[in-house]
Parts: C-alpha cells; structure tokens; sequence
C-alpha cells in the first residue's frame, strides 16, 4: 500500500521540472495533451481550415494545417503531415495524400495516405487507398484497391520526416474500426 | 443459493453454448464456423511478401480491417454480386460471362488468394466457367481459392455477405440485391471447371455448404 503510494507520487511533482528533460518517452508524449504548455504551437497545429461549399478549386492544394473540404477540389492534394476531412458536401476528384484522411462526401481518385484512411457512413471512394490502417463503415461506398501493406506509403512520399511523437497521439483518438497492428511484417518494402 | 453454486463451474445463466446460439439470441445473423477460411489464411500467410487478394464479395469494412492487421495486404474489391445484380436487374444475365475477361485488372498470376464466397452458385451456366479461368490466369502459383458451393439448388435464394467474426468463423448476413436462383454445382464440375488447380481441402459444414479450397501448384 505504502509504496504504491510512494511509487506513483513522483509523477505530479515532476511537472515543474519537465522542461528540463528530453520528452522522448512515450509516456511523455502521452501526457502532453493534458498540460496547457506550448500553446501557440498546439494551437497551430489544431487549426482547421475550411473550403466552403460554395468553393470549386481546380489544380493543386498544399497546405501545412488540417482541413475540412465541402466543396469541389478537381486536381491534387497533399497534406502529408496533416488531417483531411471530407465533409458530407465534399466531392473531390483528385489525388489526395495526407497523414489522416476521413472521409464523408464523395472521392474519386486514389487517396494516400500515412496513417489512416476512414470512410465514414455515406462516404464514397471510387480509386484505390494506400494506407496501414483502413477504416470503411457500413453503408459506405467503395471501388477500388486497398494497400495496407506496412511501409507502402513511406515509398511513395516525397517528404516525410514525420519524427514528432505526436502523430501517434492524434491517430489514437481516430474512430474505433480497426486496431493499430503490432508487428510489422518484415518484407515490408518489397514491391510485387 | 445451493443452485447458483452448482452452477459455477458451468454455463453461466446468460453464456451461450456456440457463437452461432450468441448471435440467434442477439438479432439472427447466424455466426458459422468455418473449416476453409483459417487454411486459406494460413496458406497466404505462407507467402513470402505481403500477399494480394481479391475478394469477389462486397466490401466489408470489418473484413479491410481484418486482413490489414492479419496479413497487411492488398487487397482488391471485385463485387461481382453487384454486377450480378445489375444484370439480373436489366434482363443481360447472358452477358455477364463476357464481361469477365475485361472486368479484372489483375496481370497474370499476380494474385495470391481470391475469395469467392458462393459467387460460383449463383452464376449461369456459360458465366461459371468463364470466371472459373479469370481465376486460374490471375492466381500465381501456390495462391489459393476459397469458395462455397450449394449441395442442392434452390429456385430463389437471397445474397448473403460473409463477415469475418474471427479466424475460424463467418457470420453470415443479409446483402441488399435482389438474389437468384443457386444451381448445385458436383463436385466433378468443380474440379473440371478449376483444372489447373487442385483441390487441398473440402469441408461439407452441417449446412450443407461445401467449402472447397483449391491450390494451384507452385
């Protein structure tokens, strides 16, 4: 009893001197989300930019921050470090590569994706998903192929540094459907 | 008090015998074992590279994430039940054995493993085999072919969607389309249908469903 005690007090007196140690731990990047600390760059990267319905955009779409599409977007879109939501009045015929794609509205052209792909109810996918971590919901449409081979989309990517511990924060809270997998299989680059 | 003791080392009161009893009491989709399908994992878990499959089902999102945790693969939806249905629908279902050589994609033997679920008994008599040697171009050598087949025909039978509970069990639900009539396929047929293809495993479930699983030889 006593010890357990003793055991888990040195966590809440640890947080004044946090700042003082390397936050390579996963506890670490776990209990980040709970302290109010780094402000303007949580903010930043917790902003979502919105495209309007009335919105048709024809060409090519980078950007550095999440974003909600509702409109029309004819071409390509890359926001490999960041989330893109699909709304339900979105219709995209484009190729997309983001780290999180969810989708709601209509896509047609193949959807890349890091983390996660995530067709929700009523969404629809017409083109093939590269992606570890496949989420379709019933009622959803799909046509196409799904790679869910690890490390297929690494190959792909132009610039992903990705080292940041908090994507594996952020991919956690995504919709139940499928489990993060544990092992890796070890061809994972080999191409058929 | 005494009963509840006696009780304790067997079926609770609200435990179910099999997962199929589980889910007759919860709603009706009946759960089915199934012999087949932990072979057909197993063989395409044999493979060298992260396998591809086909599957010929409707897509099931349960099933994506299923076979991307188990295997990582890539995984092609072909629904053919949808393009069943849409020739039942327009009256063309003599046309669908000539759709097959341009439906798929597939370079030959480039596929490890198809599913083709009860497809085979729901086709007509000139589509079958036309499918049948779709498969054999696409499976690579040592890729394997799950399917079921009927014991006896039945003049109207509706689709159903096979979704994957576990390694070892299906549970088997309604699909929307319209059905058709299923024609029982001999085993005779089957064989000379996939010649190229030998049969590893064959299983006749207590519902009547033959599970036949065949391997090409590598």
């Amino acid at each position: 009893m006593w010890k357990r005690d003793e055991a888990a007090k040195p966590n809440t007196p640890a947080a004044p001197g946090a700042g003082s140690q390397p936050a390579s731990t996963p506890l670490a990047a776990e209990a980040a989300p709970s302290r109010p600390v780094t402000e303007p760059q949580r903010g930043q990267e917790r902003s979502t930019v919105n495209i309007g319905k009335s919105v048709v955009i024809k060409g090519e779409l980078n950007g550095s921050e999440d974003l909600t599409i509702e409109g029309q977007v004819e071409g390509k879109i890359e926001l490999r470090q960041n989330v893109l939501t699909i709304g339900p009045n979105g219709r995209i015929k484009a190729q997309v590569f983001a780290k999180s794609v969810i989708i709601l509205g209509e896509v047609t052209g193949n959807v890349t994706a890091s983390e996660k792909v995530d067709i929700r109810d009523n969404g629809s996918v017409d083109g093939d998903i590269t992606s570890p971590r496949v989420a379709i919901a019933e009622g959803a449409h799909f046509r196409g192929s799904i790679d869910m081979q690890k490390g297929a989309v690494k190959g792909e990517g132009k610039s992903a540094p990705a080292s940041t511990p908090v994507s594996s924060q952020s991919s956690s809270t995504q919709s139940s459907g499928s489990q993060a997998t544990t092992a890796t299989p070890a061809a994972a680059g080999a191409n058929r | 008090m005494l009963s509840d003791l006696l009780r304790w080392g067997g079926k609770r009161p609200g435990q179910p015998d099999t997962p199929g009893e589980a889910s007759a009491r919860s709603g009706g989709e009946p759960v089915v074992s199934s012999k087949a399908f932990p072979k057909f994992l197993t063989a395409l878990g044999h493979q060298p590279a992260p396998p591809v499959l086909v599957d010929f089902g409707p897509v099931i999102g349960s099933n994506v994430s299923f076979f991307g945790d188990q295997l990582g693969c890539k995984l092609f939806i072909e629904d053919l039940f949808a393009d069943f249905d849409r020739h039942a629908r327009a009256g063309t279902l003599d046309a669908l054995a000539g759709t097959f050589p341009t439906r798929f994609r597939h370079a030959e033997a480039s596929v490890d493993g198809i599913l083709c679920w009860d497809i085979f008994d729901f086709l007509p008599k000139a589509a079958a085999p036309a499918l049948a040697r779709e498969v054999l171009r696409m499976l690579r050598p040592g890729g394997v072919v799950m399917g079921f087949f009927c014991t006896s025909s039945v003049p109207r039978s509706p689709f159903l969607k096979y979704e994957i509970v576990d390694e070892k069990s299906l549970r088997h639900r309604p699909h929307a389309g319209g059905g058709g009539p299923k024609h029982a396929l001999q085993n005779r047929d089957i064989i000379k249908m996939f010649e190229g293809l030998m049969v590893s495993d064959s299983f006749l479930l207590k519902n009547n469903i033959r599970e036949i699983l065949l391997k090409r030889r590598s």
